[in-house]
């Protein structure tokens, strides 16, 4: 048997400890940050906490906002010995939260991390401001593909720069499904005859109802009604079929109830890892990719500090242990040039770029379209 | 002020005895009014009011005064309708299990393995309520239960993600709710009535429809009632044990504020379940009004 180095125990530990409840899915379902982030929008003033004194040229902290077990910590105690400023670290369940502790004001934060299809939201409601670039002099734009930093960007000011990104595919058990499926086509068509009974979708109307568009070769981010009651039509005659609509896919993939499923990157990644039959593909016709960055919120208390952490972070020989930690891709290119060549050329972090090129970033519009969410609705009541 | 004084001077002892007393209770009385008022009267109002109002463009809420939303409501009818099946059964289930284990605890058992047993129920309260139900998605899973039942030659089947499941999480997470008020309830019994029906010569059965069940009535409705307002706004056992396909009003709760952002319609969602909860609470204290509960009755 192998050896294992510390280093890469460690990777491991920290990637055993990300678990397998998703991010999006885990406070989402303790409900505590949605009372919270409800809350805070009704009466700011009953949980917003008191304003710090900035000490010194950049202060003593700086809080950040982002998801679970997603930075290198050793990052953070690298940042606070030599700036003095000592991150304060809020973790999140959704961006839904995000929004409305934002929306109600006093949060505190420095940074936070939205993912791409909110970030046109902040900018609207006036909660972020464009990013002084010049105090982030490790963001080279020239470094990263412009399909990833064009999403940062509204009415022609750059307000967040990109952290990582990953894909939305499915994940098929090949000891069960042996008919080597490659597009959404063959998802929708084996999750009604050799899945059936043994197929989960997100708990999530952007990739759920995205996908089964996908399935009519339409837009993911469609809004049409025509088609989107053609994905309705297609979901309902699904649903019989399906093991579970939840986003917390990864315990029925390992207990072999399900061979196939809707999965984000990391999941993905994760079960092929412990189990190798399972595979992840993304679908021909396309589907999501997302991205989170990191933008600054309108009257940061310790607005210097928030920036120059984000500088930090983003200096390729730290972005690289941040990768190493939390296991998703960066489209930094300075900083894939110092990863290990089997992360890089991992096919599920990083899919070819035939399969990445028809998918499509999800919008705002997509996401908090009131028919679409009326639709996840009929379909979960079904 | 000072006429106040004078007066007060003036009155008997037990007079200002009284009013010291009086200002003392509402000292005491003052932390509960303000969280009364803080964290249940506000949160109402404030849903009230956002029930009445629009979604605003980028989600959330506007100010408006319509009842578009209420009119709305029939678009989630699907969700009550669950929930008002399955909130009744699981609490029935729960007074069914539950009746039987606090009578063992409070009339049978000794003292010690009473003591024992009333620990065992209360354990499980020591950890998360999230993990507890989480670990069943294992125990149902297909390296579970099915898992045994075909190693032992028996079919295997399916039972995580099904309306069993459901009640099987609902009963193993409520039952200590219901579990403890009726023990409560049996514990007080005096064992003398029991002796005494006997004595007078009832049958067993008798005995229970005539003494026990009518004198442990009000942990039965405490219990129940407990369990039921719980299971009205259940959310976690649904979205984990039904595999999202067992849609609660919770559930649509969740998706209303969370991914559409539409607080006002979740809004009239939640108004609605409380209307709807108050009016099946009114009805079931008056059904069981009409059977006399009888906690009157005692050998002193």
């Amino acid at each position: 048997m192998d050896t294992i180095d510390r280093k890469t125990f460690m990777n491991l530990l920290w990637r055993y400890k990300r678990g397998s409840i998703s991010r999006r899915h885990f406070l989402g379902t303790s409900g505590l940050g949605l009372a919270t982030a409800v809350m805070a929008q009704a009466m700011p003033w009953l949980v917003a906490p008191k304003r710090a004194h900035a000490a010194g040229n950049i202060g003593d902290r700086v809080a950040i906002a982002t998801w679970p077990n997603y930075h290198d910590m050793s990052n953070f105690d690298t940042f606070a010995q030599q700036t003095g400023a000592k991150p304060q670290v809020n973790v999140f369940g959704s961006n839904e939260e995000m929004l409305a502790k934002l929306q109600a004001g006093g949060t505190g934060w420095d940074v936070f991390v939205p993912t791409n299809y909110t970030i046109s939201t902040y900018a609207s409601l006036d909660l972020i401001e464009p990013l002084d670039l010049s105090k982030l002099s490790n963001f080279d734009a020239s470094s990263y593909d412009h399909r990833f930093t064009e999403q940062g960007v509204v009415n022609g000011k750059v307000y967040a720069v990109p952290k990582d990104w990953g894909t939305t595919g499915f994940c098929v058990n090949t000891k069960k499904i042996t008919s080597n499926p490659t597009s959404w086509k063959n998802f929708w068509d084996l999750a009604m005859t050799d899945a059936s009974g043994r197929t989960t979708v997100h708990d999530y109307q952007l990739t759920t109802i995205g996908n089964a568009l996908k399935y009519y070769g339409y837009s993911f981010n469609s809004v049409d009604p025509k088609q989107l009651a053609q994905a309705e039509a297609l979901l309902l005659k699904a649903k019989p079929h399906l093991f579970a609509i939840t986003s917390d896919y990864q315990p029925a993939f390992r207990n072999g109830d399900a061979w196939l499923g809707v999965a984000w990157t990391g999941d993905a990644k994760q079960l092929h890892r412990d189990l190798p039959e399972i595979q992840y593909v993304v679908g021909r016709e396309g589907g999501e990719i997302w991205s989170d960055f990191y933008a600054v919120p309108k009257g940061a208390p310790h607005r210097e500090a928030g920036y120059a952490l984000i500088n930090f972070l983003m200096d390729p020989k730290i972005n690289a242990k941040e990768v190493m930690a939390h296991g998703y891709p960066t489209a930094d290119k300075r900083t894939n040039a110092l990863l290990p060549p089997e992360l890089v050329n991992d096919p599920i972090l990083h899919p070819a770029a035939d399969l990445l090129a028809p998918l499509e970033f999800g919008a705002a519009a997509t996401l908090t379209d009131p028919n679409r969410a009326e639709i996840m609705a009929r379909f979960k009541a079904a | 002020m000072t006429s106040g004084v004078a007066a007060a001077a003036a009155l008997p002892v037990g007079r200002a005895y009284r009013e010291r007393r009086s200002m003392v209770t509402a000292m005491l009385l003052l932390p509960t009014t303000l969280w009364f008022l803080l964290l249940l009267l506000m949160p109402l109002v404030v849903i009230l009011v956002f029930s009445f109002g629009e979604r605003a463009p980028a989600g959330g809420y506007q100010p408006a005064f319509t009842f578009a939303q209420y009119l709305n409501l029939p678009a989630r009818l699907k969700a009550f309708q669950n929930t008002l099946t399955l909130a009744p059964i699981g609490t029935v289930l729960c007074v069914l299990i539950a009746y039987p284990l606090a009578y063992y605890l409070a009339v049978k058992a000794g003292p010690r393995s009473k003591t024992l047993l009333l620990t065992l129920v209360i354990v499980p309260f020591w950890t998360s309520f999230l993990i507890r139900t989480y670990a069943w998605i294992f125990i149902l899973g297909g390296k579970g239960i099915p898992a045994l039942l075909a190693w032992i030659g028996l079919p295997e089947i399916r039972l995580i993600n099904t309306p069993f499941a459901v009640l099987v999480g609902i009963v193993y997470g409520y039952l200590p709710l219901m579990v403890f008020p009726i023990y409560v309830s049996l514990e007080k019994l005096d064992k003398r009535l029991l002796e005494a029906s006997a004595d007078l010569g009832a049958t067993p059965i008798g005995t229970f429809r005539q003494v026990t069940l009518p004198l442990s009535m009000p942990g039965l409705i405490t219990g129940s009632l407990l369990v039921f307002i719980y299971l009205m706004g259940e959310y976690l056992i649904p979205a984990l044990l039904g595999g999202g396909k067992v849609f609660f009003v919770g559930n649509a709760l969740v998706d209303l504020f969370l991914q559409s952002r539409n607080w006002p319609f979740g809004s009239a969602v939640a108004i609605g379940l409380v209307v709807i909860m108050l009016i099946a609470i009114a009805l079931y204290m008056r059904a069981l009004g009409r059977e006399r509960v009888r906690s009157d009755v005692s050998l002193v």
